[in-house]
C-alpha cells in the first residue's frame, strides 16, 4: 500500500510540492492561488483565470495557444474556482504526456511548466491592460456561466441553500462571481486585480509524476519568481447563532422537488474532533450502506439519490434528496429522525465498521488519482494544518461511539430548502 | 492463460475463456492502492426483442428492463449487496447503457473477497413481486430527476429525431408507465436470455496477483452449473439511412438556450479492427473541425455562439452510431447553421492538411495516455471494445496509420445533409 510522500519546498513567493511516483503515463502540474472571499473581488477573480488561459503574450490566440498543447502530445490545460470554507482558490492544472511511454522522447515535462508559467506571468497584455477582445468574450462566458446553474436543478438548489443558510458571510458568495458585477469590469480593472493577486494570494505549485526533484525545483525557480508575501488570514467571525430553523420554499416549473438541508457541524479540518466527524458523516449519509440511503430510497421508496456531504472547512453538512413534492413532509422527517438517531448513537457496530472502511477505501482511492493527491494534500495549506494521510487513516479508524455522539451534539440544523413544482399534487 | 504485452505502453494484459464460456482478463497495475473490477453483460436497453432461449417465438419486453434488472440484481432474500460491499471496504455500483450492463466494486483491501461477492451476486439472481414493486417507486424517481434535466431531454431528443425504428431511441430507464408492467417472471426471462457467462467478460485490473485471482475465479466458475447456451437470437426492425426527423425544439423551465447537431452514421454493420479504424477516424475528423485548436472553435466562441459546454462525440456501435455537436449557445439557430456550413465546407474546401492531421493524431495519442491512468476508463473501455471485436491496446497503433486520404474519404462520405438532425432547448415561453 502506498502513501504519499510529499516534499514540500519554500520558493521566490511560493511553496513548491514535488510527489514523485511511477503509476502514470502523465505527469501533472497544478498551480493554485488562494486568497479571502469578498464581495469587492470575487467577480473578478472568477473572471481571471478564464482570461489568463485562452491566450498569452507568446501565443496571442485561443487557436495558437491549443495548437501548442497539441502539439505537446494534447497537454490539457484546464483552469478551475473552487471555494473551501471562506477562501476563494484559482487553480490551472496541465498534464503532459511522459514521454517515456512515446515513440519520440523529446523529453515534454520542461515545456510543461514553461508553458504553465507562460500562462501565469506572460498574458497577453498592452499598456497596462489585458487584450480587449479576450476580456470582453470571457465576460460573456462568465456570465453564461453564471447563469447556467439555473438550468441544472440539483446544483441550482444546492447553491440556493448555501446562499440561504450563509446570508451576511462570505460563504454565500458563489464561485463564478456576481452577474451584476460583471459589466464593470474593464481591461484595466481586471489587469490590476491580476498585479495584486499575483502580489498577494497564496501560491502553490504542485508536480506529480515521474519526475526528478532537483530538474523540476530548478524548472520552477528559474521560470516561476514572484516576491515574498504574508498570506492573509480570514478575520475571525462569531459562530452564527441559530435562532430559528429557516425553512425554504421556492416554486418553479419542475417535476421533480429537490430537497436540501443544512446543518452546522461547528467543526472544521484540523480539529480533533474532525475525524469524527467525517465517520458521522458516512453513518449519516454518505454512502449507499448509510442511514439516509437505506432510510429515504430503500425503505420508503421516496427517492433515487439521498445523501449527505460535508463542506470540511467551513463546517457544513449538507443533505440532498429528490423527492416528488408530495412526499415533502415525509422526507424532511425521516432526515431529521435519522440526524436524531445519530445524536442517540443509535448506530451499531456493523455500521461503525463498514463506514471506517469505506472511508479508509475511498481516501486511498482518491490518491491513485494525481488530482487527488493534490486536493488532499491541499487541504492541510488551507487550514494551515499538517494532517498526514497516515494520521488521517489512523485517527479515524480510532474513533469511537462515544466520539461520535459527541460530535454530533455539536451539529445544528440550520435551513430547509425545497425547490417544489407549480402544481400541488393530489 | 494467455499473456499479451504492450511493450510501449509497459503493460501486460493476461486473458483466459474459460470453459463456461466467460471471458476474463486481469491487467496487473503496480502502485495503486485500487483494485478495480467489472462484470458486464453483452445486454443492454436495445435488447428489448429477442427469442428466450428454449423457446421459438421472440418477445418485446417493457422498456427500460435490462436497467431495471440491473437494480434488482442488488437485493438479494438477506438483504442488499450494498451492505456487504461497503462491510469489506469496497465501493459498489453498475450502469445500463445501450448495450451493456457492468456491475463493478473497487477496493484497497479484501480483493478476494469482495471479487467473489461480485461474481456472485450478479450469477444468483433473486427477484420477488414485492421488491419488483418497491423498486417501481426508486427507478420513478431516477426517471423524474432525467426529465427535468435538460441535456439529457437534449441528448435522447436528437437520438429519437435520427433513429425512426432502432430501440437506441428508447430511454435507458424506461417511462414511468413502461416500468409499471415489469413483472418478476419477465426479470428472469431476461436474465436467463443475457446473463449466461458465455454473453459476459469480466476485466480486474489492479495491484493483484495474476495467477492467484485467475485460479480464484476459475473455482467460483466451476462450482456453478450452467447449461450450454446457444447463440442468442436478437431482433431488430429495419432501419433508414437518413436522419428520420431533422429538427425538434423542446421548451423547458432553463435560462440559457441548448443545441445539438447530430450525423447519422453509415457502416454500422462493422466491427474488429475496421471499425476501431473507422471510429478513429471520425474522432480525428471531429477533433480537426471543431477541436479547441481548430479555426472553427475559435470563431464559434469569437461570435458568442458556443461557451465552455461546447463539445463534439462520436459513437458507434453494432446497428447504431451518431455524432453529436454542440453544447450551450446564445442563438441555436445561428449555431446550427453555421456549424453546417462548416461540415458541408469541409467537402468542398479540403482544409485539412498533413500538418494539422498530425497534430490531430498526437493529441489523441496523448489523451490515451491520459486515459489509461484510469483503471476505471481500462475496464469499461476495454469491455466495450471487446464486445465490438476491437482491442483497446490497438488505439495507438490504428491512430498511427491514419492518413490524410482516409480522413478525406471519411468526410466525403460520412457528412451528408440527409443524415443531420438538430435538436435544442429554449427557455419556455420565450
Amino acid at each position: 500500500m502506498s502513501v504519499i510522500s510529499e516534499i514540500v519546498k519554500d520558493m521566490n513567493g511560493y511553496k513548491l510540492h514535488i510527489v514523485n511516483t511511477e503509476k502514470y503515463k502523465t505527469n501533472t502540474l497544478v498551480w493554485k492561488m488562494k486568497a479571502p472571499l469578498n464581495q469587492e473581488e470575487v467577480t473578478l477573480r472568477a473572471l481571471l483565470p478564464y482570461v489568463l488561459q485562452s491566450n498569452s503574450k507568446s501565443y496571442p490566440s485561443t487557436a495558437k495557444l491549443r495548437s501548442y498543447l497539441d502539439e505537446l502530445y494534447g497537454a490539457t490545460l484546464h483552469v478551475d474556482l473552487s471555494k473551501k470554507g471562506e477562501f476563494h482558490i484559482i487553480s490551472f492544472a496541465i498534464e503532459i504526456a511522459n514521454e517515456k511511454f512515446l515513440k519520440d522522447g523529446t523529453p515534454l515535462l520542461r515545456k510543461g511548466i514553461d508553458l504553465l508559467a507562460e500562462i501565469i506571468t506572460n498574458p497577453n497584455i498592452s499598456e497596462d491592460a489585458f487584450d480587449a477582445r479576450t476580456v470582453e468574450k470571457e465576460k460573456r462566458t462568465l456570465k453564461q456561466r453564471i447563469q447556467s446553474v439555473y438550468d441544472d436543478k440539483m446544483r441550482y438548489a444546492s447553491s440556493r441553500l448555501v446562499e440561504e443558510m450563509c446570508k451576511g458571510e462570505p460563504y454565500a458568495l458563489h464561485v463564478h462571481g456576481e452577474m451584476d458585477a460583471v459589466d464593470q469590469i474593464t481591461p484595466e480593472s481586471l489587469y490590476q486585480y491580476f498585479k495584486k493577486a499575483l502580489a498577494d494570494d497564496e501560491l502553490d505549485l504542485y508536480v506529480i509524476g515521474d519526475v526528478v526533484e532537483e530538474e523540476v525545483t530548478a524548472a520552477a525557480k528559474e521560470t516561476l519568481q514572484f516576491s515574498s508575501r504574508t498570506p492573509k488570514s480570514l478575520t475571525d467571525n462569531e459562530p452564527k447563532q441559530i435562532e430559528k430553523v429557516e425553512e425554504i420554499k421556492e416554486v418553479q416549473d419542475v417535476k421533480q422537488g429537490k430537497l436540501n438541508i443544512g446543518f452546522r457541524t461547528n467543526v472544521v479540518y484540523g480539529d480533533p474532533e474532525y475525524f469524527a466527524l467525517q465517520v458521522l458523516n458516512g453513518i449519516y449519509g454518505g454512502f449507499s450502506h448509510s442511514k439516509l440511503f437505506i432510510n429515504v430510497r430503500e425503505k420508503a421508496s421516496l427517492a433515487y439519490y439521498a445523501a449527505s456531504r460535508l463542506e470540511s472547512h467551513k463546517g457544513l453538512l449538507m443533505v440532498m434528496s429528490g423527492i416528488d413534492q408530495k412526499n415533502y413532509e415525509q422526507a424532511v422527517s425521516i432526515i431529521n429522525e435519522q440526524m436524531k438517531a445519530v445524536k442517540d448513537g443509535d448506530f451499531n457496530e456493523q455500521e461503525l465498521q463498514q463506514t471506517k472502511a469505506v472511508l479508509k477505501n475511498q481516501i486511498l482511492e482518491t490518491i491513485d488519482t494525481a488530482r487527488g493527491i493534490v486536493e488532499v494534500l491541499y487541504h492541510n495549506v488551507v487550514s494551515k494544518k499538517n494532517v498526514t494521510l497516515d494520521e488521517w487513516i489512523q485517527k479515524m479508524d480510532a474513533t469511537t461511539k462515544e466520539d461520535i455522539v459527541k460530535v454530533a451534539d455539536k451539529i445544528q440544523l440550520d435551513t430547509i430548502y425545497f425547490l417544489t413544482g407549480k402544481e400541488e399534487s393530489a | 492463460m494467455e499473456k499479451i504485452p504492450f511493450e510501449q505502453l509497459q503493460e501486460e494484459l493476461y486473458y483466459e475463456k474459460l470453459s463456461n464460456g466467460l471471458d476474463v482478463f486481469i491487467l496487473p497495475k503496480k502502485g495503486f492502492n485500487k483494485t478495480f473490477a467489472t462484470f458486464t453483460t453483452k445486454y443492454g436497453s436495445i435488447d428489448n426483442h429477442f427469442v428466450p432461449p428454449g423457446k421459438n417465438e421472440p418477445v418485446k419486453v417493457p422498456d427500460g428492463i435490462a436497467h431495471f434488472l440491473e437494480h434488482k440484481l442488488f437485493e438479494k432474500e438477506d438483504g442488499d449487496v450494498f451492505q456487504q460491499f461497503s462491510r469489506q471496504g469496497a465501493s459498489a455500483n453498475a450502469f445500463t447503457s445501450f448495450t451493456r450492463t457492468a456491475y463493478l466494486f473497487s477496493s484497497t483491501s479484501d480483493v478476494e473477497r469482495n471479487l467473489e461477492t461480485l461474481m456472485d451476486f450478479v450469477q444468483e439472481p433473486y427477484f420477488t413481486e414485492k421488491t419488483v414493486e418497491k423498486e417501481k417507486g426508486i427507478i420513478g424517481q431516477e426517471i423524474t430527476m432525467y426529465d427535468d434535466n435538460p441535456d439529457w431531454r437534449l441528448y435522447f431528443g436528437l437520438i429519437e429525431n435520427l433513429y425512426q425504428n432502432h430501440p437506441v431511441k428508447i430511454d435507458i430507464a424506461g417511462t414511468i408507465d413502461s416500468i409499471s408492467h415489469i413483472t418478476k417472471d419477465m426479470l428472469y426471462e431476461c436474465y436467463h436470455t443475457f446473463y449466461h457467462p458465455s454473453n459476459m467478460l469480466l476485466f480486474i485490473v489492479g495491484p493483484v496477483d495474476v495467477e492467484q485471482i485467475m485460479n480464484q475465479v476459475k473455482e467460483n466458475q466451476a462450482r456453478k452449473s450452467f447449461e450450454k447456451q446457444s447463440e442468442i437470437k436478437r431482433i431488430f426492425e429495419p432501419e433508414i439511412a437518413e436522419s428520420n426527423e431533422k429538427m425538434k425544439v423542446l421548451e423547458m423551465n432553463v435560462h440559457s438556450s441548448k443545441c445539438l447537431i447530430g450525423i447519422k452514421a453509415l457502416h454500422v454493420d462493422q466491427n474488429g479492427e475496421e471499425m476501431l479504424k473507422n471510429e478513429l477516424t471520425t474522432n480525428v475528423l471531429l477533433d480537426l473541425l471543431f477541436g479547441k485548436s481548430s479555426d472553427n472553435y475559435e470563431y464559434l466562441y469569437n461570435e458568442g455562439l458556443i461557451d465552455d459546454t461546447f463539445s463534439y462525440d462520436y459513437t458507434q456501435e453494432q446497428g447504431f452510431g451518431f455524432a453529436m455537436i454542440g453544447g450551450d449557445t446564445s442563438d441555436p439557430d445561428r449555431l446550427v447553421e453555421v456549424i453546417k456550413k462548416m461540415l458541408l465546407d469541409v467537402k468542398t474546401s479540403n482544409p485539412i492538411t498533413e500538418q494539422s492531421l498530425e497534430g490531430a493524431k498526437r493529441k489523441k495519442i496523448g489523451a490515451f495516455l491520459r486515459a489509461i491512468n484510469s483503471p476505471e476508463f481500462i475496464a469499461n473501455q476495454f469491455t466495450r471494445y471487446a464486445f465490438n471485436g476491437m482491442n483497446l491496446f490497438d488505439v495507438v497503433p490504428t491512430l498511427e496509420k491514419i492518413s490524410l486520404s482516409d480522413v478525406q474519404k471519411l468526410s466525403n462520405e460520412f457528412i451528408s445533409e440527409d443524415r443531420f438532425s438538430v435538436c435544442q432547448v429554449v427557455p419556455k415561453g420565450k
